[in-house]
């Protein structure tokens, strides 16, 4: 049957089988490619998207489960004001090697900001131990979040 | 280093390497402009007299200026996360005198001729090879550029051309303030022969070269809008999801595809001889289908074939006689007479890539022609096996190369790209085939299993009298580059087999012994150096032990012929604090390598809990890659390297039953997270020497390091990996 959801602010239909992970509905029905695919199995976090500002696996959601909430992908996360500076701060460390993965560690650590504007180490390793990066740019995203919060105007010591 | 290069002929440095006979080629540019293609001797001398072919059109350039102003940078290379889509228009910037902001970034098409790589002599991103190969031709490359282009203008002007200069895509007149940007002068210099030979500036006048300039791909990676192969969209595109036979050299029996069918969405079923492929409107039909194929398959004749026999079959290869890689005096007869004898059996898993990117290539086979979209580090290579797949012409093959959404060496392979032409030639229109990551891990080209045999003596001072180190394993380049394979020696294979050592009396050597057929095993980010630095900087550290001598200090005693190399070592040590004392339960152990050209010492600190379970805390390396272009990235290099190599240590491990890939997906083929990660320094030493590679050694040198910091926190010395946590239980 067909399902109508909410990406990133537009209705769009899409006519598939009710299990359909949305992560195939986004890439391949609605040519949203910046959501990747990496495990299929919610082990890489790779497919991360909002569903109405939390985290979820595109790739084990499927797009009959979606309802009425409001999905945003990588594509639209900069209009949210803690998207733009995870996107800023990313930049300024130059974070991304091969960037496959940066998508959902985008969006995991635009999550992690926007609930919880000063993280510890902790709390960033919580938010972000389900993203895989292979090329192991662990580091400097650890960096980029503490950037990131630092420009919400406030710096926590320690953590 | 990835191939071995001061020895294979064809291969070699002395033969590729530009020099001022470099044949440099000067047309007028599509659209009017500047087109400035450089060939390089040994890959396209012979291309000299039929470049009339590529006149003023064909991108056979690495410099491209229009009339409008707007200047191209084209890349041979591949960009997979390495920033050499940043590092190899640095390099021609430099010399032709303009800002990155100035100019835009192209990925060459697949051309032999015009693109080779030229220390491996066919275009190919890997080894860690751009830098160190393209570093002259591309200053030379900017340098002539701008030569002409000061020549227009003195033309134009009627001066000296020795009184003007260029600078930010301007030449100046630096006396009457005359300014003219180079679009303006592109249609005159275009009418120029290039120059025999063009004066590079000497390297302390750098302005970008050197510097930490930020990466052309950096903006796309963090908004969504890099494309990756995987990221292609066609109009009329359909998708595929595809399962080759589980047991190596099985094939396809029989399907039923009947439940198949009736998934909507799925619209065909491909069977080829070993796999079959279900089509559909969206990879998840695709995917819905595959699942509900009813598949038969013909095991074959590994039905049966497991990990311990290939062990011990190795274990009797290493009996046999070996083809002589290094040697020096009398190894054996030195450490038959030494006064301690030391023996060791070191083992390396087989690994997969696991590039977060799965293997994906999609196609439109059509009758006359061929169009392929993937990410390779071998583009000619694709286009070739495309066309004998089709029995079309080369020619007729069109290869569009994209971001790698990580390269690590599985995409110096063609495989998944011949086996998604085989599908798409049975698909009417476009075609995406995507492996799934079980697909991915069960089907790589895995980094060989090496089952080492070090040897050694030492004399009654702790000094080492004699060392032997006989290499077991496959042979990629048999397979890869077969005229590179000579004389049973594969030279990847014990690249590194005596470290940076100098030894009296040595002897590596090599015997070949091959895993199942059907199981195919390739290059693996560091090759032969992450394989032999494991086996060696252990075994070295069990000598320094044995010696009662400092792990550091042994080392020192035997690199008297490589300054550079105690260079990084005593670099490292200090800036580890190597000595100082660490909690209990922890230890701190040193690896230190020659490799791709660069040397690098690395200090692991580890902890180690009483169920065995060990953390990488701190990594502290010490580097040397000669002049540096751009040392940003190379940091990044470094440490995303050394979480690939600790990875791999604690982690990595394919193993085999029944013929098959035990691992399936990053449950049971564990990938570093970031909770595991340690805190990293990099320090590096400013050299004027040449430029060597970065992408790899961070790789290689990190595993050896990490295990020689278990033996200094516990006492236990592991020579397999992965590390095994039972072995480490203190209780």
């Amino acid at each position: 049957m067909a399902y109508t959801i909410k990406v990133n602010g537009n209705e769009r239909t899409a006519d598939v089988d009710g299990d359909t992970p949305l992560l195939w509905v986004l890439r391949d029905i609605f040519q949203l490619t910046g959501t990747k695919f990496g495990c299929g199995v919610s082990l890489c976090g790779a497919c991360t998207v909002h569903q109405d500002g939390n985290p979820i696996r595109s790739c084990i959601t499927p797009i009959d489960s979606i309802g009425a909430s409001a999905i945003t992908t990588i594509e639209a996360i900069g209009a949210t004001e803690a998207g733009a500076k995870i996107q800023k701060a990313w930049l300024v460390t130059e974070t991304p090697q091969c960037g496959y993965c940066q998508s959902g560690q985008i969006m995991s650590a635009t999550a992690l900001l926007a609930g919880n504007p000063h993280p510890s180490d902790s709390d960033i390793d919580d938010a972000m131990t389900g993203n895989i990066c292979r090329c192991g740019t662990y580091g400097r995203i650890r960096e980029a979040i503490k950037l990131a919060a630092n420009d919400a105007g406030a710096v926590k010591q320690g953590g | 280093m990835f191939l071995d290069i001061e020895s294979s002929g064809a291969f070699s440095v002395a033969s590729a390497a530009p020099s001022r006979r470099q044949f440099i080629k000067v047309s007028a540019a599509a659209g009017g402009g500047l087109l400035l293609g450089f060939h390089l001797p040994g890959a396209a001398l012979a291309d000299a007299a039929k470049t009339g072919a590529f006149a003023g059109f064909a991108p056979n350039a690495f410099v491209r200026i229009g009339r409008d102003g707007k200047t191209a940078i084209i890349v041979a290379q591949v960009e997979m996360g390495q920033g050499t889509f940043t590092a190899m228009p640095m390099l021609v910037a430099e010399e032709l005198e303009v800002g990155l902001d100035q100019i835009s970034v192209e990925q060459a098409p697949p051309d032999d001729k015009l693109y080779a790589n030229p220390l491996l002599g066919f275009q190919v991103t890997g080894g860690s090879t751009s830098v160190r190969a393209l570093w002259k031709p591309l200053l030379t490359a900017g340098a002539v550029a701008r030569t002409l282009l000061i020549k227009a203008a003195a033309e134009e002007w009627k001066v000296d051309p020795s009184t003007l200069h260029a600078e930010k895509g301007e030449v100046i007149d630096k006396a009457s303030g005359r300014k003219l940007a180079y679009g303006a002068l592109a249609d005159k210099a275009a009418t120029y022969p290039a120059p025999d030979q063009v004066p590079l500036k000497d390297p302390k006048d750098f302005k970008l070269v050197g510097t930490p300039a930020k990466r052309v791909d950096t903006p796309l990676k963090v908004n969504g809008s890099a494309k990756y192969g995987i990221d292609v969209i066609l109009p009329g595109m359909k998708f595929a999801d595809v399962a080759a036979c589980p047991t190596f050299g099985g094939k396809l029996k029989s399907v039923n595809d009947e439940k198949a069918k009736a998934v909507r969405g799925v619209r065909q079923i491909v069977k080829l001889d070993d796999a079959v492929a279900v089509i559909a409107d969206h990879y998840g039909a695709a995917k819905k289908g595959l699942a509900a194929l009813e598949i038969e398959w013909d095991d074959g004749p590994n039905a049966k074939f497991s990990q311990d026999e290939l062990i011990a079959q190795m274990k009797q290869a290493a009996t046999l006689d070996g083809a002589v890689g290094e040697k020096a005096g009398d190894a054996a007869k030195a450490i038959a007479g030494a006064a301690r004898k030391f023996d060791a059996v070191y083992e390396q898993p087989f690994l997969a890539h696991a590039a977060l990117e799965p293997q994906n290539c999609t196609v439109h086979a059509r009758k006359d022609g061929c169009d392929i979209w993937t990410g390779t580090q071998v583009i000619t290579r694709a286009q070739a096996v495309s066309a004998k797949v089709l029995g079309l012409p080369v020619e007729k093959v069109q290869v569009h190369n994209h971001l790698i959404g990580g390269g690590f060496g599985r995409r110096l392979d063609v495989d998944a790209i011949a086996q998604a032409v085989a599908i798409a030639k049975q698909v009417e229109g476009p075609v995406k085939v995507i492996w799934s990551r079980e697909e991915d891990i069960q089907h790589d080209v895995y980094r060989p299993y090496y089952y080492d045999v070090l040897s050694a003596g030492l004399d009654d001072k702790g000094v080492v009298a004699g060392f032997s180190h006989r290499v077991v394993g496959s042979s990629i380049l048999a397979r890869w580059a077969p005229p590179l394979f000579k004389n049973g020696l594969d030279s990847d294979a014990v690249e590194g087999g005596s470290g940076p050592y100098s030894f009296d009396n040595l002897l590596v050597d090599y015997v070949r012994h091959e895993p199942p057929a059907g199981m195919t095993t390739g290059w693996w980010r560091g090759v032969g150096s992450t394989h032999n630095s494991f086996m060696v900087e252990g075994f070295v550290d069990e000598l320094a032990a044995a010696a009662k001598k400092d792990p550091v200090e042994f080392r020192r005693a035997l690199l008297g012929k490589a300054p550079r190399a105690k260079a990084v070592l005593d670099l490292a040590a200090e800036k580890a604090g190597w000595g100082s004392p660490l909690p209990a339960g922890s230890g701190r152990g040193v690896s230190l390598i020659f490799a791709f050209g660069s040397y690098l010492a690395q200090v692991a600190e580890v902890a180690v809990a009483g169920d065995g379970s060990v953390q990488v805390t701190r990594i502290v390396a010490a580097f040397d890659c000669g002049r540096q272009v751009n040392p940003n990235t190379l940091k990044a290099q470094i440490e995303g390297g050394q979480i690939f190599g600790i990875t791999a240590a604690l982690y990595g491990g394919i193993t085999l039953k029944d013929g098959r890939v035990e691992q399936t997906n990053f449950d049971s083929y564990q990938l570093l997270r970031i909770n595991e990660a340690p805190k990293m320094e990099t320090y590096f030493i400013e050299s004027t020497e040449p430029p060597g590679g970065a992408g790899e050694p961070g790789t290689a040198g990190i595993a050896p390091a990490v295990v020689n910091a278990i033996f200094a926190a516990t006492g236990k010395r592991l020579r397999k990996l992965p590390i095994d946590a039972n072995a480490l239980k203190s209780a």
